[in-house]
């Protein structure tokens, strides 16, 4: 166990060290830059007249949906790690099995192509 | 050992840290990032007790895809903070329902887990001489799972499907690329020549 959790250490060590640099820099800001707000200063400021409106604005839905066609993709490809460290003793039923998982997605993959949902207007 | 308690103390508070503040950050945006950093942290937890794979998958599907998709929806959303705020009471009685079947699920599980089945060799995630994590999975999932397996692949066509039935919207008027019609183009189907009469229009 722990000799497994060793190889590991590293990446604690790194997760230190940028934590502790993400804190030390946003301290260092904090205590050491000169500033003296006030209203004025901090408002948003554009070309001398008054904002028009908020800076947030609706994405377009579409970002949505490439999003969401990446993760099936993504969750399709988890899938196929365990697979390919069992596809040597698993044999035959296995490899089909598989098989007829990506070929069930495939059809949707088809039909988003057919769709043009991956196409950008 | 010290080391590894170390760990999971620090990982376990942030996780619990963090996903409160998912819930009373008031900046929707802010609440996706502590999210984010619930997920790192437990995928930490999952490390420490030797479940990489999943550790791994944690990482790759819900801090890559998920938390992205939740970023949409709250960009999506044209967030007004005053108004959200105020529908905090009326959504309460639901969001208490819902936690509270989650926390008896969770009770449910961990008293299964601790008490039912004495089997404690065969249900750890991880032992030092057996498969690792992904092998471990791999050898149940694709044959003896195999109806679970192939309901997750018609789960994930119907989301595919879903995805771009409800949100697929073709702008009228645009024109796209399509190559194989560009390069069929040919001189007599965009130009016609006509014989114009002095001093009459076309």
């Amino acid at each position: 166990m722990n000799a497994f959790l060793l190889e590991y250490a590293p990446i604690l060590i790194f997760l230190g060290i940028a934590g502790g640099l993400g804190v030390l820099f946003l301290l260092a800001a904090h205590l050491i830059a000169p500033g003296d707000p006030d209203p004025e200063k901090v408002s948003t400021y554009e070309c001398g007249f008054n904002a028009f409106d908020d800076a947030r604005m609706k994405f377009d839905v579409r970002f949505y949906l490439v999003a969401i066609l990446f993760i099936i993709f993504d969750l399709e490809v988890a899938f196929l790690f365990p697979w390919a460290l069992r596809l040597g003793e698993g044999g035959a039923f296995v490899f089909w099995s598989m098989m007829v998982f990506l070929g069930v997605l495939t059809i949707g993959f088809i039909y988003e192509w057919k769709k043009g949902a991956l196409e950008w207007e | 050992m010290a080391l590894q308690a170390a760990a999971f103390w620090i990982l376990a508070a942030v996780a619990v840290v963090s996903a409160f503040s998912v819930v009373a950050a008031r900046n929707p945006v802010r609440s996706v990032m502590w999210l984010i950093c619930a997920f790192f942290t437990s995928a930490g937890l999952f490390v420490l007790i030797g479940a990489e794979f999943l550790a791994m998958l944690l990482v790759v599907v819900y801090v890559g895809a998920v938390a992205v998709l939740f970023l949409f929806v709250v960009m999506m959303l044209d967030v007004d903070f005053v108004e959200l705020n105020q529908g905090f009471l009326q959504y309460m009685p639901f969001g208490a329902l819902v936690s509270l079947i989650l926390l008896t699920e969770l009770v449910l599980v961990g008293s299964t887990f601790v008490f039912a089945d004495p089997d404690a060799a065969g249900r750890a995630a991880f032992s030092a001489a057996g498969p690792t994590n992904a092998e471990a999975i791999g050898a149940v999932l694709y044959d003896q799972y195999i109806y679970y397996f192939q309901a997750a692949g018609i789960v994930l066509l119907i989301a595919m499907i879903g995805a771009i039935v409800l949100t697929l919207r073709h702008k009228p008027g645009v024109r796209r690329q399509d190559v194989g019609k560009q390069v069929a183009r040919r001189p007599k189907d965009g130009v016609e020549l006509i014989d114009v009469k002095p001093g009459s229009g076309i």
